[in-house]
C-alpha cells in the first residue's frame, strides 16, 4: 500500500471564487479518488470530498489553495483537481456576467 | 458573516407546508416577499432563476441540506431565510437523501464575495452536527432564530 503524499498550490481564477457549483465539482471529482484529499487555504484544512469542507474554506478569486492528496492515486488525484480549479469553472449559467476582477 | 447579517427572521418557516423542490423553493421565496426583502413584482423571475440554478446541479448537499440559491438585481445585499421541513422533501441531492433544512440566498450579481461569505458561514455551522439537530427539531420560527443567534455568537462551531 502506498501512502505517497502529493500536493500543488492552484490560485483562484474565476471572478466568483470557490462557490457552490465549483465545491460540488471539487467534491464530485475529489470523491472519485481512493487517496485521502484535503485543500489548505492558509490555516484553514478542509476534506477535499466534502462541498461543506470547500465552501468553509471561503476562496475568493486571487486565493491560493493546496490540494494535498495521500493514497496510491494520490499523484493522478492532484492532477484532475488542479486541471479543474485551474479551468476557471466555466458555467452556461453567468457568462452575461462575466465582469474581471 | 453572521446569520444576523442576511437571515430574514421574519421570513423563517418552521414547518414548511410544501412537499416538493418547486414547492419548497417558491414557498421561500414567497416568504422573503411577503417580509419585504424581495420585490412582490420580481416573485416569480427570482423563482425562475432559482429554479434555474438547481438545473445544474441540485443544491441538495447530503445530510438532509439544500442550500437553492440565486443572483439576483434586486438586492443590495445578501437576503436569505431558513425553511424547515419535518417530513422531508425530495430534492434531487446528492446522497438522495430527503432534505429537512433550506437555506434560501439571494445576493446582488456585483457583489461575489459577500455571496461567497454568507455560503461560508452557512457551510461553517452546517458542518456542525448539533447545529443541524436543533434546526431540525425547531417547532417554531423564535426556535430556528434562537439557534441561529446561538450559531452567531460561536455556540457550535
Amino acid at each position: 500500500m502506498s501512502n505517497d503524499m502529493f500536493s500543488t498550490k492552484v490560485t483562484i481564477t474565476n471572478p466568483q471564487g470557490l462557490h457552490m457549483r465549483p465545491a460540488y465539482l471539487l467534491a464530485e471529482t475529489a470523491s472519485k479518488f481512493d487517496s485521502n484529499i484535503e485543500l489548505v487555504k492558509d490555516d484553514i484544512r478542509v476534506d477535499g470530498k466534502s462541498v461543506l469542507g470547500i465552501l468553509t474554506l471561503g476562496a475568493a478569486q486571487g486565493t491560493d489553495v493546496i490540494v494535498e492528496a495521500t493514497g496510491g492515486d494520490a499523484a493522478d488525484a492532484v492532477a484532475k483537481l488542479e486541471a479543474l480549479l485551474q479551468s476557471g469553472f466555466p458555467s452556461a449559467q453567468e457568462t452575461s456576467e462575466s465582469e474581471k476582477g | 458573516m453572521k446569520f444576523s447579517d442576511f437571515v430574514a427572521s421574519d421570513a423563517i418557516r418552521s414547518e414548511l407546508a410544501s412537499t416538493d423542490k418547486e414547492g419548497v423553493i417558491r414557498e421561500l421565496i414567497g416568504s422573503l416577499v411577503e417580509a419585504g426583502k424581495l420585490p412582490k413584482d420580481e416573485q416569480e423571475n427570482i423563482v425562475q432563476a432559482v429554479l434555474k440554478r438547481e438545473e445544474l446541479g441540485s443544491t441538495g448537499i447530503g445530510r438532509g441540506i439544500a442550500v437553492p440559491h440565486t443572483k439576483h438585481p434586486s438586492v443590495e445585499s445578501p437576503v436569505g431565510t431558513v425553511g424547515v421541513s419535518h417530513t422531508g422533501v425530495d430534492f434531487a441531492s446528492l446522497d438522495t437523501e430527503p432534505v429537512q433544512l433550506f437555506f434560501m440566498l439571494i445576493s446582488p450579481p456585483d457583489k461575489l464575495n459577500e455571496h461567497l461569505q454568507a455560503l461560508e458561514n452557512i457551510s461553517k455551522q452546517l458542518q456542525d452536527e448539533t447545529f443541524c439537530r436543533f434546526l431540525k427539531q425547531a417547532k417554531t420560527s423564535a426556535d430556528v432564530k434562537q439557534v441561529l443567534e446561538e450559531a452567531d455568537n460561536n455556540q457550535f462551531a
